[in-house]
């Protein structure tokens, strides 16, 4: 095609690109317009003065979420590279009804557990604290499927010629299975990182202390019935978007990556 | 045993911690899932009761409203997505390696927020009030003020319309890459032949996608099965007259609201149900597939 035949093509795909990110402009827009402008008829588009003053109880929170995140996404790459490399490279018996079992969960809807998961907490006397909304997100087995095709592609030579050398099963699993699957490692800490970041039916469900509470379930807190703080409630929105946006643009590739290896589900 | 345990040992270990937290707090939840979808049970106790409680779910009008909207939602919202990411995809396509790359990131990157965050967005947008930004713009054209989510005719209208409005980016990376690795041998006969490129799209293209297609419309209907946030934020977990309720939201009402987890435990099983029919007959279609 000739390059004049492609500027529609162009215009066309900005457009509808632009479409896409309007709310992401118009969430940091009115983040950052003191409160009167936010309910200006017309909207102004064009922001007329900036304040920073919307941003303080957010922090909270957003501190909250990245513990969380973070606490779950490293043990799901501890624990999941662990596994699948056991499913992916090793012998031992029960592990088809055990990998079955696993694959089988996959396509359950996460609502289906909520109720019985609640009640296991209450049980454990683990409702209200961090340990109750980590715990269930480990369990989760997406980056076991994820991490278990990935080893597979990878050649047997290694850990023979480790185990040759004198090498535990440990040693193979760390210092040659780990450095080999650092490119799904990469995209598994993105994908686990992302979902728990934007998590919200379980913490919503598990925490009851607003002190605690994960970024997503605060905002959704601020916003009542009939009188909602827009600027307040917009602010916190914009910051909680921040973090996984500049994750995006520092690691866009492993995202891409990812979507392809672990399709849209992530 | 104690020799095959040696021997395999380590095996175990590799496995236990995840294997141990799938069975507590996956396996097992399922099981009790079921289990609960078959009890009177409540905040205080409760008893075996069979089938009751789809019986009540059958004759409850709530439910069948958010049965209704759900898998109204899920229609329209997944055609529109695949038919939107397929469009987009087939656009990038013929562009060169920099521009496909930049396009990929530009309409995967409003995926990264969470649904909260968009939810909050659109919820502003279409405010009834004339600050509300589809209002607005309508304005200029003379249309409206519309109630939108302050009215129990317009509230679904608008949750779908802030679904289908934003291009579905997971779809659009996956046909690009789909697209790239088909056979290019058809489109050089199809070449000799004179065909047009719309008629190659039409003819070789799309049936081609298929395996995507189907892949993508079974994850974006569960998805769309599962739908809670826009309606929690948007709406207030409901609309007007109930003009928003889905499956999910009234599972949370009734269970952490009204304390009838029996009942919302049949309903997930119901949720349950439609996503595995969903993804049974996308296993049977990709069974008949053509093979190229």
């Amino acid at each position: 095609m000739s390059s004049t035949n492609r500027l529609p093509v162009h215009v066309l795909l900005i457009v509808a690109g632009v479409l896409s990110l309007f709310p992401l402009y118009w969430l940091f827009l009115t983040s950052l317009s003191p409160t009167q402008y936010v309910v200006r008829v017309p909207p102004e588009v064009v922001p007329r003065e900036l304040t920073v003053g919307n941003y303080q109880p957010i922090v909270r929170w957003l501190v909250n979420t990245v513990v969380i995140a973070g606490v779950i996404t490293l043990f799901h790459l501890l624990f999941d590279s662990m596994a699948g490399y056991a499913f992916a490279k090793r012998r031992f018996p029960g592990k088809d009804v055990m990998f079955w079992l696993v694959v089988s969960t996959l396509t359950v809807p996460a609502q289906v557990t909520l109720i019985p998961v609640f009640f296991i907490l209450r049980t454990l006397g683990l409702l209200d604290t961090y340990p109750g909304v980590i715990l269930p997100g480990l369990a989760d087995v997406f980056g076991v499927f994820l991490m278990k095709q990935f080893i597979q592609t990878l050649p047997t030579e290694y850990e023979h010629a480790a185990r040759v050398d004198g090498a535990s099963e440990w040693q193979v699993y760390r210092h040659i299975i780990v450095p080999l699957s650092r490119p799904a490692l990469a995209v598994l800490a993105i994908f686990t990182f992302q979902r728990y970041w934007n998590a919200f039916i379980f913490p919503l469900v598990i925490l009851r202390d607003p002190a605690k509470y994960p970024v997503q379930v605060g905002l959704a807190t601020l916003q009542g019935e009939f009188n909602t703080d827009y600027g307040m409630l917009m602010t916190g929105a914009a910051v909680a978007a921040l973090p996984l946006i500049a994750v995006f643009f520092a690691f866009q590739r492993y995202f891409i990556e990812g979507i392809r290896i672990g399709g849209v589900k992530g | 045993m104690t020799a095959a345990l040696r021997r395999h040992g380590w095996s175990y270990l590799f496995v236990l911690p995840t294997f141990s937290l799938f069975v507590v707090f996956t396996l097992l939840p399922v099981a009790q899932g079921l289990v609960l979808s078959l009890q009177d049970a409540r905040v205080t106790g409760g008893s075996f009761i069979g089938l009751a409680n789809f019986g009540t779910l059958a004759d409850d009008p709530v439910f069948r409203q958010a049965l209704g909207n759900t898998v109204l939602y899920a229609t329209v919202v997944v055609a529109a997505q695949v038919t939107l990411a397929l469009i987009v995809a087939s656009l990038i396509q013929p562009l060169g390696t920099k521009s496909r790359v930049f396009y990929r990131a530009l309409f995967y990157l409003p995926l990264v927020n969470s649904a909260i965050l968009v939810a909050i967005v659109w919820r502003w947008i279409f405010n009834p009030n004339p600050f509300g930004l589809a209002n607005a713009t309508l304005g200029v054209f003379g249309l409206g003020p519309f109630l939108w989510i302050g009215s129990s005719d317009q509230a679904l209208l608008a949750v779908i319309l802030s679904a289908v409005l934003t291009v579905p980016g997971g779809g659009v990376v996956l046909y690009s890459a789909a697209m790239g690795s088909l056979p290019r041998e058809l489109y050089e006969a199809a070449d000799l032949e004179g065909a047009g490129p719309f008629a190659k799209w039409r003819h070789i293209t799309v049936p081609l996608l298929r395996p995507t297609t189907l892949y993508l419309v079974v994850v974006y209907t569960i998805l769309a099965f599962q739908i809670f946030e826009r309606v929690y934020i948007m709406t207030n977990g409901g609309g007007p007259n109930n003009a928003t309720i889905t499956i999910v939201q009234l599972i949370y009402s009734t269970a952490f609201q009204f304390g009838r987890y029996g009942l919302a435990s049949a309903m997930a099983v119901v949720l349950f149900v439609m996503a595995m029919v969903v993804a049974v007959a996308q296993f049977r279609s990709l069974r008949t597939d053509v093979e190229y």
